[in-house]
């Protein structure tokens, strides 16, 4: 099972957490900090698991990926896959890059909630549901489109013979995606 | 905008975080949020916001949190939002909430009725977003009030909707087992599901079940092979596909529950080996998760009833991963290598060097995964090496949660393998000096017993010349400052104890040596009553010998400053200090023998004394004694207060609450209490009667005997050296033999290959001279592994050691039953005393009992000792064959065990049963190491072994 993942930039801000277990704000907090302070003192070229037992208590392992000025962490019991989960953060960055055209450290900011949904799609109370990226684009998709769609049906119920309005209609469809 | 769909946040929002992310300290970065919190918290009280506005308040409540900084004004807000009809709305609340709330909060109760509402929603969508708050907010209170909802969706038309209402039901099943457990067969019904994306997402509760209880899914094997068998050959449509590989994360997981249905079941085992053998083949080596297939497949194969093909292919892949540039796959290799090593030793020949690369690597989680191998290879010839590296590495690090780790299992690994005396000492030393405060006591009380008691040799001279040589060693780690409490105790009773045993020291040496520590250390309590009680003892010795005692001023000083300590421990220690010193020699060898740590204080618990007491009041009208367990509820309490009356040394206050008084059972109340409940209506045991004061002392109860046996236990259950071991086959339990059964075979293998495959390797790449010297004493048993006889006398002597121990308390229970004593002290275990006898006994009496097993043509191998290490997993397999017969094979093995004595004591007779049982766990490390130890024990020499019977009987 997957226990948490984390988005911090190198500086050691948090950028997105999610715990898949409940945890008070400021135990996560110090979960975060007591991570950063292990990444940052991490070389380059080195492996990218890290021991977690001391920071997340038994049974826990952490793979971390380093890209730009982010890390993506993902804390995992024995039951996942060290490899896989290194491979699932790729998937997930992957997806992120196709939903942003070259995501950086501001687009995660900016769309905290989108990252959410997307997130939400991979992992699912823990574990993981999905993971090819162009299904989970599609499922995101699915659920922007719905954006306006309570306003769209009462312009269709309201004008349903006025062409120009369902045009318009289309046409809001058209740029939302 | 386009690409951002319905995620829009506002330019204020924006700002927000820009002025965050500048942000030049923790302290302005805090004012900003502040600032941040109280114009949310004007805002979002107003009165008719647009719901776009509020979203985004609340992502920006989410943001603030994630931050560090209490949202809580927001939540109820959040909760509103969930009730929402615009799905984004909703969906928005939903994300806040399963962020902001868990599962106890109170606000979840507002919360549950919109998301039973949500299940019935005709948009998918909005199921899922449902679905997902249910995974995180619902506790075991709540179930019962989605339940029904989450199980109808499990047909729901939509594949998405069916996967996360399994993976709900799956979060359930986690957090209160009992509440679903009528439902877990619908996991195996969606483990047929039309969607691939649904059957694998019941893999995820299925490993879980099967990892509880393996047995009763053993009828899935096929079912998942042949989903295994499709997937690996891409019979899935691409949108599973992950980097070119067919659904990784299936494979992954099927891959794990096929370890664990097939682990010590040969029938189960070989329905994998095709599909298992086609994935080694095919699978792209070239990517990560082509590797994490890989890698999930070695432990699927050293998991499952060992196939020689498959064995090779994990070898192949592992020394791949270890010959890779990247970190990563060394560390997974290493792992992978400690998981293989158990099934087959010689592998690790192979890759020493690459091994002892990754031992000297930069990178700290390739470091400890390294240590963590060695620790599953360590035996008696390279524990020093091993113990040594990893002492270095614990002294270099300050992460101390590990090293609380490493240092247990220094102390571990030094106790069970310890090549001397001397060694043991130093590296216990060692670890205490390094990491005194993260070890645990028992650790400390271990060391001091070992010196009391020696290692069990035959003359007391090596065990005297141990003490001296740790007095010695003590006496000069003194000088250094700042000790761990914990050693310094350890010092203090050793110096007390045999501090001036050998007469290299005089008292006022040793007495100076605990008085400065007791100055030093003044802070603690601890280690001051420890220096006390050895300044009593020195003095004590003193006088016995009738030497003139003079006392040092300053630990006069100290006396009189612990007569008027706070403490009142130290005050007593103290006061005893003082008495002590004003006896005469007679007296004081009476209270203060030398030597005498090890004697038991014998503790008559039957009070056996009194028996002619007890006949003669029986005889002239007394009551008899009423056991505890047929006496009604209100006499616990007045049991106590007998053993208050006889036994005043084995209690202590009690300070719990009395029990309630449980209605008394009429009938069963002798006599004696009938009458005196007509007095007293109401029971109440905090009278004492006399009745009862009579009847307590008679003849040991069962509950008696019971309570001895298990002292005699904690007696026999020498710490560390594993050579006592055969001598708990005294007592019942078949646990420990168990390991012994285990390790009977496999230990020989373990060695006896080594040395085949050290010899063949002469012929070697040309490395560093110091790493291959590493390499030598890391992996090659070098020739002086061959003390094996010695051991093994040692071994013998132990355990004689052991039964004259077990015999002091035996004179305690003499009054208890006959039969209870025979079964604990069969005449054979006598017989161990006689070291060469034994080792002779030991060799051959576990394979008569194996000829009841096996084949005739493989006992035939078998009588060669060593080769019973192929065979073990055949016996294995016998009894796994089936599953649900084991328990009475169980049962019949005991029987005949016991119907003849020569065979029971051997270790690893009756108990091969359970040796399925610890297979089908997960790798446990201790294993190996009891191998190893049971190899020495056995005094088996790999030397006779033959190494063309392996591969027949594996081939």
């Amino acid at each position: 099972m997957i226990k948490a993942v984390m988005v911090m930039n190198t500086q050691g801000k948090s950028r997105l957490a999610k715990f898949y277990e409940y945890l008070s704000v400021e135990k996560q907090q110090e979960l975060i900090r007591g991570v950063f302070s292990v990444l940052c003192s991490r070389a380059e070229n080195v492996s990218n698991f890290i021991d977690a037992e001391s920071i997340f208590g038994l049974d826990s392992r952490l793979v971390y990926k380093h890209f730009a000025t982010l890390y993506f962490v993902f804390v995992f019991d024995s039951s996942e896959n060290e490899l896989a989960v290194l491979d699932l953060i790729q998937v997930f960055v992957e997806t992120l890059d196709k939903c942003f055209q070259n995501v950086c450290e501001l687009d995660i900011v900016f769309n905290y909630s989108k990252i959410h949904t997307i997130l939400d799609e991979m992992v699912f109370g823990g574990q993981v549901v999905e993971t090819s990226s162009s299904e989970i684009m599609k499922a995101v998709e699915e659920i922007s489109k719905c954006f306006l769609s309570p306003f769209l049906l009462s312009c269709v119920k309201m004008h349903v013979d006025d062409v120009r309005f369902s045009t318009f209609a289309l046409f809001l469809i058209r740029i939302n995606r | 905008m386009g690409s951002q769909g319905g995620f829009y946040q506002s330019k204020e929002f924006l700002d927000l975080v820009k002025s965050i992310g500048e942000a030049r300290s923790k302290a302005e970065e805090d004012r900003i949020v502040l600032n941040e919190i109280e114009t949310l918290k004007r805002r979002i009280s107003e009165p008719d916001i647009p719901k776009r506005k509020m979203k985004e308040y609340i992502i920006r409540l989410v943001y603030i949190e994630m931050l560090g900084h209490d949202a809580s004004f927001g939540y109820i807000h959040a909760v509103k939002m969930t009730h929402d009809d615009s799905l984004l709305v909703k969906r928005t609340g939903y994300l806040a909430v399963t962020l902001f709330l868990n599962e106890d909060h109170d606000l979840i109760i507002l919360i549950v009725n919109t998301i039973q509402k949500d299940l019935k929603s005709d948009n998918y969508l909005v199921v899922c977003a449902a679905l997902n708050a249910v995974c995180k907010l619902i506790n075991e209170e709540t179930i019962p009030a989605v339940l029904p909802q989450v199980m109808e969706l499990l047909a729901h038309p939509k594949e998405a909707v069916r996967k996360k209402a399994i993976m709900a039901l799956h979060r359930f099943y986690q957090k209160s087992p009992s509440s679903v457990s009528h439902l877990v067969s619908n996991f195996r019904k969606r483990l047929c599901d039309n969607d691939p994306g649904v059957m694998g997402a019941t893999l995820c509760p299925l490993f879980e079940l099967i990892a509880r209880d393996v047995n009763s899914y053993k009828d899935l094997v096929i079912s998942f092979v042949s989903i295994l068998k499709q997937v690996a050959e891409r019979r899935l449509s691409k949108a599973y596909d992950c980097h070119q590989m067919p659904a990784p994360f299936i494979q992954i997981k099927l891959l794990k529950i096929l370890a664990l249905l097939g682990s010590g079941d040969k029938q189960a085992s070989e329905n994998m080996y095709t599909v298992v053998g086609d994935i080694f083949r095919k699978c792209d080596s070239s990517s990560n998760i082509g590797n994490a297939v890989l890698y999930e497949c070695i432990c699927c194969v050293s998991s499952i009833y060992p196939n020689p093909k498959l064995l090779e292919s994990a070898a192949d892949v592992i020394s791949r991963f270890l010959k890779s540039d990247s970190h990563n796959l060394k560390y997974m290799g290493i792992d992978a290598l400690g998981r293989l090593i158990k099934i087959s030793p010689e592998i690790a020949e192979q890759h020493q060097l690459a091994v002892i690369d990754c031992l000297e690597d930069p990178d700290d989680t390739l470091k400890r995964k390294t240590f963590e191998l060695l620790y599953k290879m360590t035996k008696s010839t390279n524990v020093e090496v091993i113990v040594d590296r990893m002492i270095d590495y614990m002294i270099s690090i300050s992460d101390n949660h590990y090293k609380t780790e490493i240092a247990s299992r220094c102390v571990e690994l030094a106790e069970q393998f310890a090549p001397s005396n001397q060694w043991f000492i130093q590296t216990m030393n060692r670890v205490f000096e390094h990491a005194g405060d993260l070890v645990n006591i028992k650790v400390a009380h271990s060391l001091m017993r070992l010196i009391a008691e020696g290692f069990g040799e035959d003359d007391d001279n090596a065990d005297s010349k141990l003490r001296s040589s740790a007095v010695e060693s003590y006496l000069r780690i003194l000088g250094e400052p700042k000790l761990p409490s914990v050693f310094l105790q350890v010092i203090c009773w050793v110096l007390g104890e045999y501090g001036t045993a050998d007469g290299m020291f005089s008292a006022s040496d040793i007495t100076g040596k605990l008085c400065d520590v007791a100055e030093a250390y003044s802070n603690d309590e601890t280690v001051k009553a420890y220096a006390t009680t050895a300044l009593m003892k020195i003095y004590a010795f003193e006088i016995a010998a009738r030497r003139k005692v003079d006392m040092l001023p300053e630990c006069q000083s100290l006396m009189e400053e612990l007569l008027a300590s706070h403490s009142t421990d130290l005050q007593q220690r103290a006061y005893e200090l003082q008495a002590v010193i004003g006896l005469d020699a007679h007296a004081v060898d009476c209270i203060m023998p030398s030597d005498a740590s090890c004697e038991d204080i014998e503790v008559d618990r039957d009070l056996s004394f009194l028996n002619d007491y007890i006949q003669e009041a029986i005889e002239k009208g007394a009551q008899p004694y009423i056991p505890e367990s047929e006496r009604s509820g209100m006499l616990n309490i007045s049991n106590f207060r007998n053993q208050d009356h006889h036994e005043a040394s084995s209690h202590g206050l009690r300070f719990e609450a009395y029990e309630l008084p449980k209605p008394a059972v009429q009938s069963r109340i002798p006599q004696a209490l009938i009458a005196s409940t007509e007095i007293v209506p109401v029971p109440e045991p905090m009278y004492p009667r006399e009745s009862y004061q009579t009847t307590m002392p008679s003849i040991p109860s069962d509950a008696g005997s019971a309570e001895l046996k298990l002292r005699l236990e904690g007696v026999q259950k020498k710490w560390g050296r594993p050579t006592y071991t055969p001598a708990t086959s005294t007592s019942n339990s078949t646990s420990q033999k168990t390991v012994n059964g285990t390790s009977q075979g496999d230990g020989a293998s373990t060695v006896s290959s080594m040395r085949e495959t050290y010899d063949s390797r002469k012929p070697q790449v040309e490395v560093s001279h110091e790493k291959q010297k590493l390499a030598a004493s890391l992996f090659g048993g070098s020739s002086k592994t061959e003390k094996r006889p010695a051991t093994g006398h040692k071994a013998a002597k132990a355990s004689s050691h052991m039964v004259e121990k077990s015999h002091v308390p035996k004179s305690s229970m003499e009054v208890a039953s006959d039969k209870a004593a025979s079964a604990q002290q069969p005449p054979d275990l006598l017989d161990l005393g006689e070291p060469t006898a034994t080792s002779t006994a030991l060799q051959l009496d576990p394979f008569k009992q194996l000829e009841g097993l096996l084949d005739t043509t493989e006992v035939a191998s078998a009588v060669n000792g060593a080769p019973a290490a192929s065979i073990s997993p055949d016996i294995m397999a016998l009894y796994v064959d089936t599953a649900a017969g084991i328990h009475n094979k169980n049962d019949a093995d005991l029987l005949s065990g016991l119907s003849n004595p020569s065979v029971t004591n051997m270790p690893g007779t009756t108990a091969m049963p359970q040796v399925t049982q610890s297979s089908s766990k997960r790798p446990n490390p201790k294993d190996s190491l009891e191998k190893d130890a049971l190899v020495r024990q056995m005094g088996v020499n790999p030397s006779s072994q033959n190494p063309n019977l392996f591969k027949d009987l594996l081939g």
